[in-house]
């Protein structure tokens, strides 16, 4: 404290000793009460350093009185969500499909264990949303490779297709350009025979009764006698509107030439059951399952 | 002029220069109109705060029968013969709103009235100080008693008052935790120690605001934590009336004796007797005579102390009262008095709250207990099925305001020839899809509508979901958009 201090006349108060320009600066003091709460605090950060984890060190830091560290109680929150989920999944997991998909609640359940398990496992192929991508299907339509079931999908979810594991789907589209099976110019004929079954336009010139007779001789025993397709192979039905690789003529001219095996992973042993049962009660109710 | 003191004055001086050391206020009992109006204000202020949760409201079976009831764990607001879910949250941003204008009334036509009538600080502080002049006595009592020491007669006085002072604080944190939960079973829960934790702990904490604020911090509340003061200062005008000690007939202040020996000789003599009674009765310890200030809140106690002396010694009353310096200034000038409750920025606060009130009742009362929320998949927007039509996805969000499980059913307008199918839902009727709600519940469901592709349509058309209840024939619809990839 210094002896500037000095008392105001008009306020009758002490100055803090501060002045500019002639304009002192009136000492205005807190009430003793909330002095005391600002030195409490202070008091109180101590005692933060004390139990918290507060300060850096070469190697490391101060663990605090407790040892708190907000990873640990992270993982034990975690924990106790999967403890909580436990009586819950234990529900879905003794309904059958068509039972959830009954029950509103169920339902609401798989949808949402369902999508967050979609999103981290499935959308890398199929899209955020389910809507696929060139040679990866589209969830949200009516079209099925391999059935649209709630049973077919599980199915599929848990082997796959042509993933290796032993209960897969298989069966491919053959390569009959490059094994030579049959010509370029038969590949444009039946190309163009393909786009006609379900109502596109084809080239012109192009010999419809040739492009038939390729068909019956070549793709009948998969695709079937009106096109239709076959589940049991995976062969796509070749008279609707939906085209996993595209229906123009070079695209269908590429397919048939090369062939195609898109591959789709086995989840049995990735995902535990029940939550391949969320699973399929999703995907089936995004809108595509019959 | 200023004089320069010692440092040794200034350190010897308990008010040093770090913090002012609170200085007691000890108000005397007084009595008079604006008391009269405050213990009224007070009972029903407590009485509502402290009774409401008890009343109860009989809704139906299953339905809570509190009358004022805050449901968390339902997400319900009950008050009365409304209920509200939270999205018609802003139901209580009008409430607000409403009651910053009546704040703003309220200041430009007498001041701080809420501070000195119905601020909680006020209202417990007074209860507190009641509770202290019960136990301790008046001013002078507490004064002499404060400067006397300790004796054993003190110190269990004390304890008394602190004890009585703590049981008023417990039950104010009792009550509140009231709103939240069915009263009579949460008393019975709390008196048996079944009550969760989170009771005891709020019970705890406004024990111990309460008890702190009103029964210590006081004024300093007013002064050093409370915005208000601050804000009415730059909301107030020269019309407003506030408690005001009308020094044009107050000065200049002399005594009894010397006043009247002074009238006969025909000199102006005021009718301030300086018996600093205003001071004396205070809640805040200010002097009403220094003019308009922060610390006064205008409880009006000053007015009854005023005019109980000026009655004793035979002047007219109210020279302390509600006025504003217009008026002063006009007596000075020999003009009459006006006032003018009715002016410009009164008219705009009243018809404001009109409007407000208006607008919140009619929206109560055209509110709809059936609706229905909607929202368009985003991912895929449109899909595209192997006949070639097109469906889009739809989450519709229904909601069921009423106390009985309702049928509903779904039709759609929209795509020429659409049809609607509800995901997990077998339909009876399978163009027009059936749901049952719940009462007093939403239902969430995803609703795929499929339409034939038309070339000629427009890209993006409008389709409106229309939930019909079966049997009310209560309507809602929700508008969206049915779009072609």
């Amino acid at each position: 404290m210094s002896e500037h201090h000095e008392v105001d006349s008009v306020s009758g108060r002490t100055t803090t000793g501060h002045e500019w320009d002639g304009i002192k600066e009136l000492n205005t003091p807190l009430p003793r009460w909330w002095i005391l709460t600002f030195y409490a605090t202070i008091v109180w950060a101590i005692g933060y350093w004390v139990v918290y984890p507060a300060w850096p060190l070469v190697t490391g830091y101060t663990t605090g009185l407790f040892h708190y560290s907000t990873r640990a109680s992270v993982t034990e929150e975690l924990a106790n969500l999967e403890a909580m989920r436990g009586e819950k999944m234990k529900v879905l997991g003794n309904a059958s499909l068509a039972e959830i998909e009954k029950d509103p609640a169920l339902l609401a359940l798989a949808r949402a264990r369902g999508k967050t398990v979609f999103a981290d496992n499935c959308a890398p192929c199929h899209g955020s949303g389910g809507a696929g991508a060139k040679g990866f299907p589209n969830l949200n339509d009516d079209d099925w490779l391999w059935g649209g079931s709630l049973d077919q999908i599980m199915q599929t979810i848990q082997y796959g297709a042509r993933s290796g594991n032993a209960k897969a789907h298989e069966g491919q589209m053959l390569a009959f350009g490059r094994d030579g099976i049959l010509k370029p110019d038969q590949i444009v004929t039946v190309a163009n025979y393909v786009r006609s079954l379900s109502g596109l336009s084809t080239a012109p010139g192009y010999d419809a009764a040739a492009g038939k007779k390729i068909f019956a001789e070549n793709c009948v025993s998969c695709h079937g006698e009106n096109g239709k397709g076959n589940q049991e192979f995976g062969a796509p039905d070749l008279t609707d509107h939906i085209w996993l690789y595209g229906a123009d003529e070079a695209t269908l001219v590429e397919t048939i030439t090369n062939g195609r095996a898109g591959v789709m992973p086995a989840w049995s042993g990735r995902l535990d059951p029940v939550t391949i049962k969320a699973l399929t009660v999703f995907v089936h109710s995004l809108g595509g399952g019959k | 002029m200023n004089k320069t003191v010692s440092t040794d004055e200034l350190l010897a001086d308990d008010d040093g220069p770090l913090y002012v050391a609170h200085k007691k206020v000890y108000p005397q009992k007084v009595s008079g109109t604006f008391r009269r109006i405050k213990w009224g204000l007070m009972a029903v202020c407590l009485g509502v705060y402290y009774l409401l949760p008890f009343v109860r409201w009989n809704r139906g079976l299953g339905a809570p029968d509190q009358a004022v009831l805050i449901d968390f764990p339902n997400r319900r607001f009950y008050f009365f013969f409304i209920e509200l879910w939270p999205q018609e949250i802003y139901y209580f941003t009008g409430l607000l709103i409403l009651a910053a204008i009546a704040l703003f009334l309220m200041n430009a036509l007498g001041g701080r009235v809420w501070c000195g009538y119905l601020c909680p600080q006020t209202v417990w502080t007074d209860l507190f100080y009641a509770v202290e002049r019960w136990i301790e006595g008046d001013r002078r009592q507490r004064m002499k008693a404060d400067a006397a020491g300790m004796t054993v007669n003190r110190a269990a006085r004390l304890v008394a008052k602190h004890a009585i002072w703590l049981m008023i604080a417990w039950w104010t944190g009792g009550a509140w935790v009231l709103y939240f939960s069915d009263a009579p079973t949460l008393v019975k829960d709390l008196a048996t120690f079944q009550a969760p934790a989170i009771a005891y702990v709020w019970i705890g904490i406004l024990t111990a605001t309460t008890y702190l604020l009103a029964g210590y911090m006081r004024e300093q509340v007013c002064v050093y934590m409370c915005p208000w003061p601050r804000i009415q200062a730059a909301l107030t005008d020269e019309w407003a009336l506030n408690v005001t000690y009308k020094y044009d007939r107050g000065e200049p202040r002399c005594s009894v004796k010397k006043a009247i020996d002074l009238r006969a000789l025909g000199e102006k003599v005021g009718d301030c007797i300086d018996c600093y009674q205003c001071v004396a009765v205070c809640p805040t310890g200010i002097d009403i005579r220094d003019g308009a200030q922060l610390g006064c809140i205008q409880c009006g106690l000053c007015i009854d102390a005023c005019d109980s002396v000026m009655r004793k010694i035979g002047r007219p009353a109210r020279l302390i009262g509600y006025d504003n310096d217009i008026n002063v200034q006009r007596r000075i000038a020999g003009k009459a008095e006006v006032f003018k409750p009715v002016r410009a920025r009164t008219v705009v606060y009243a018809s404001l709250i009109v409007a407000v009130c208006a607008v919140m009742l009619y929206a109560l009362l055209t509110r709809t207990l059936l609706d229905v929320n909607v929202l368009h998949d985003r991912n895929p927007v449109a899909v595209k099925l192997s006949d070639g039509s097109i469906r889009n996805g739809y989450t519709l969000r229904f909601l069921n305001k009423r106390g009985f499980d309702r049928v509903i059913a779904v039709d759609v307008d929209g795509p020429a020839n659409a049809s609607v199918h509800v995901v997990g839902l077998d339909s009876v009727t399978p163009d027009r899809p059936m749901i049952i709600i719940g009462r007093d519940q939403t239902t969430e469901l995803r609703v795929l509508v499929t339409a034939p592709f038309d070339e000629k349509a427009e890209k993006s058309v409008p389709v409106t979901f229309r939930v019909t209840d079966i049997g009310l024939g209560e309507v809602a619809t929700a508008t969206d958009h049915f779009v072609t990839p």
